[in-house]
């Protein structure tokens, strides 16, 4: 049984108003347990009101969301619970911190879950170890932390309930490259201690690349493409079509395939590429 | 939700109204307010509500707009003419226990929700025509003899236009910042009243913070394109009555003449 399924849903916004808009047009698709899923599209692709989707933030016009086989929205009462297992990571999430202590803010989200004081300390302080802050900012009002910091304090606040799906919307949007890394690989390594779901909205098609095992391509509320990431940049024209490019490195592998040399086309970061090239050279042979 | 109300709304279009100068559509919007109270009478009333009419119809904006900006003060309509149904002087028509309806009541009520809705309608048409930016522009202007008693008209003015600008920006900042508690399991729906206040402190100390880092970025911004306050600034778009300005003056004078002679040769209808 699939984690995750939608069943033809759609989403308008202001239906029945002059400024009515359809963000996610009849879609279908399931996610497995345990996937890494990476999500990308233009803007105004409809991504984001996807993902609003899964957790129950918006209700489909039509169609059903199911998780584990059940239908979210058969009991609208206990949405709640819906969103403690599928956890979701706003775009620019340090703006919605506002505990007094970095401790407390991570642990707000255990706390609603209903834990007791403690429980919710310790799920924050283990949160706070997954995404790397140091124990002396947990004391510290967030309010003074670095940007880099508040975003790590937001992500833990949602890995602090422990969801079985988490999604993250753009989290490495604003970060400088190293920061960018250091959290994509923190993401990668809790993704593979805790053996739970992914979804990562980017922009990055390096990003992307690195990390997800499937991606879905959104186009006009559809799905353009929902496949494995190696098959989906082999796919370059139809990409370009949407407004989307493939990694650099991939384009330039791609080029040199097409000018004979024996590469593979659909190398997806700059190690594989490494390791294709390196024993070319030192060979010095040609096709 | 919030973004619904459409009181104070501006509709962007090309009809007469849209094109008179904001000074002179602010002036004879007051003038008409005061008016709808100088009206004595059903024949002056009606006088009134033509002109509101022909005001609705001449500004090219849907009629459900105008009804949709009447339903935020539908209350206080139905509130006011309900007392006035049951205050009226004279023969009772239907007695209900302690409370009386009389041809003066009902009278009375028609009377005090027709200047009630008309006040509304002849106000949205102002805001409906006329863009947030235009009218503090024409307040700044109308206020300009204040400046003599040193009263900061400029900044004043320059206050308001940002204060309007930023209604939808924050709207859209407390959405999604709700979206984002409601992620981490904020219950903004149930319990208490106590327990609903509380429920806000995570939505409003994050707006707090984004609004103060707003306004940090527009003073930086202000400053970098040299704004210095309003001394020695000219203006983009100088404004001048023009022909239909003067048209439109004349129109709304006359009809305020007209209620004037109504109330003093046909008195005493209500």
């Amino acid at each position: 049984m699939a984690l995750l399924e939608l069943r033809d849903v759609t989403y308008i916004y202001g239906d029945n108003t002059p400024f009515r808009s359809v963000a996610v047009d009849h879609v279908s698709l399931s996610i497995e347990e345990g996937e890494y899923i990476g999500v990308i599209g233009h803007t105004g692709s409809g991504k984001s009101t996807l993902i609003q989707q899964f957790n129950g933030l918006l209700r489909p016009t039509s169609g059903q969301v199911l998780l584990r086989g059940k239908d979210i929205w058969a009991e609208p009462k206990k949405i709640r619970s819906v969103r403690f297992a599928v956890g979701m990571v706003f775009q620019y999430p340090e703006h919605q911190l506002f505990e007094e202590t970095v401790l407390r803010d991570i642990a707000f989200g255990p706390k609603n879950m209903g834990l007791s004081e403690q429980e919710a300390e310790e799920r924050a302080r283990a949160a706070a170890g997954f995404v790397g802050l140091r124990e002396e900012l947990l004391e510290k009002s967030p309010f003074e932390l670095s940007g880099g910091e508040k975003r790590r304090v937001a992500i833990a606040g949602v890995i602090a309930m422990d969801p079985d799906v988490l999604i993250l919307d753009e989290p490495t949007a604003g970060l400088d490259p190293s920061g960018r890394n250091l959290l994509l690989n923190q993401i990668e390594k809790y993704h593979q201690e805790r053996k739970n779901t992914v979804l990562l909205v980017s922009h990055s098609m390096e990003d992307i690349a690195k990390a997800a095992d499937r991606l879905l391509v959104m186009n006009h509320g559809k799905v353009e493409l929902f496949e494995d990431t190696k098959s989906v940049f082999l796919k370059e024209e139809q990409l370009e079509k949407i407004g989307l490019r493939v990694p650099q490195i991939t384009k330039i592998m791609r080029s040199l395939y097409d000018r004979g040399i024996p590469v593979d086309p659909g190398a997806l970061t700059v190690d594989e590429a490494i390791d294709a090239l390196v024993p070319l050279l030192k060979g010095g042979e040609r096709r | 939700m919030i973004r619904d109300i459409t009181l104070g709304q501006f509709v962007p279009g090309k009809s007469i109204l849209h094109r008179i100068d904001p000074r002179v559509k602010l002036l004879l919007t007051f003038l008409v307010i005061v008016f709808l109270f100088v009206a004595g009478n059903f024949i002056s009333m009606g006088l009134m509500v033509a002109f509101v009419l022909l005001a609705m119809i001449l500004s090219g904006v849907s009629l459900r707009l105008y009804l949709k900006s009447m339903k935020a003060i539908l209350f206080i309509v139905i509130f006011t003419s309900l007392l006035n149904l049951f205050y009226g002087s004279g023969e009772p028509l239907v007695q209900l226990g302690f409370l009386k309806i009389t041809l003066d009541g009902i009278l009375r009520a028609a009377y005090i929700s027709l200047r009630i809705i008309c006040l509304v309608f002849i106000s949205s048409v102002l805001t409906f025509t006329t863009s947030p930016t235009d009218l503090t522009d024409a307040l700044e202007r109308l206020m300009k003899p204040l400046r003599y008693i040193k009263v900061p008209v400029h900044e004043i003015a320059m206050m308001m236009t940002i204060a309007l600008r930023f209604v939808p920006t924050l709207l859209e900042e407390t959405d999604k910042i709700m979206s984002a508690q409601k992620a981490r399991g904020a219950d903004l729906e149930s319990g208490g009243i106590f327990q609903r206040i509380r429920a806000l402190v995570p939505i409003l100390i994050p707006l707090f913070v984004s609004a103060f880092r707003r306004a940090y970025d527009l003073a930086m911004a202000m400053e970098c394109r040299c704004y210095h306050g309003g001394d020695g600034r000219t203006k983009m778009k100088q404004l001048h009555l023009r022909s239909h300005d003067y048209t439109i003056i004349a129109v709304t004078i006359c009809v305020c003449a007209g209620v004037i002679l109504i109330n003093i040769f046909l008195p005493g209808m209500v």
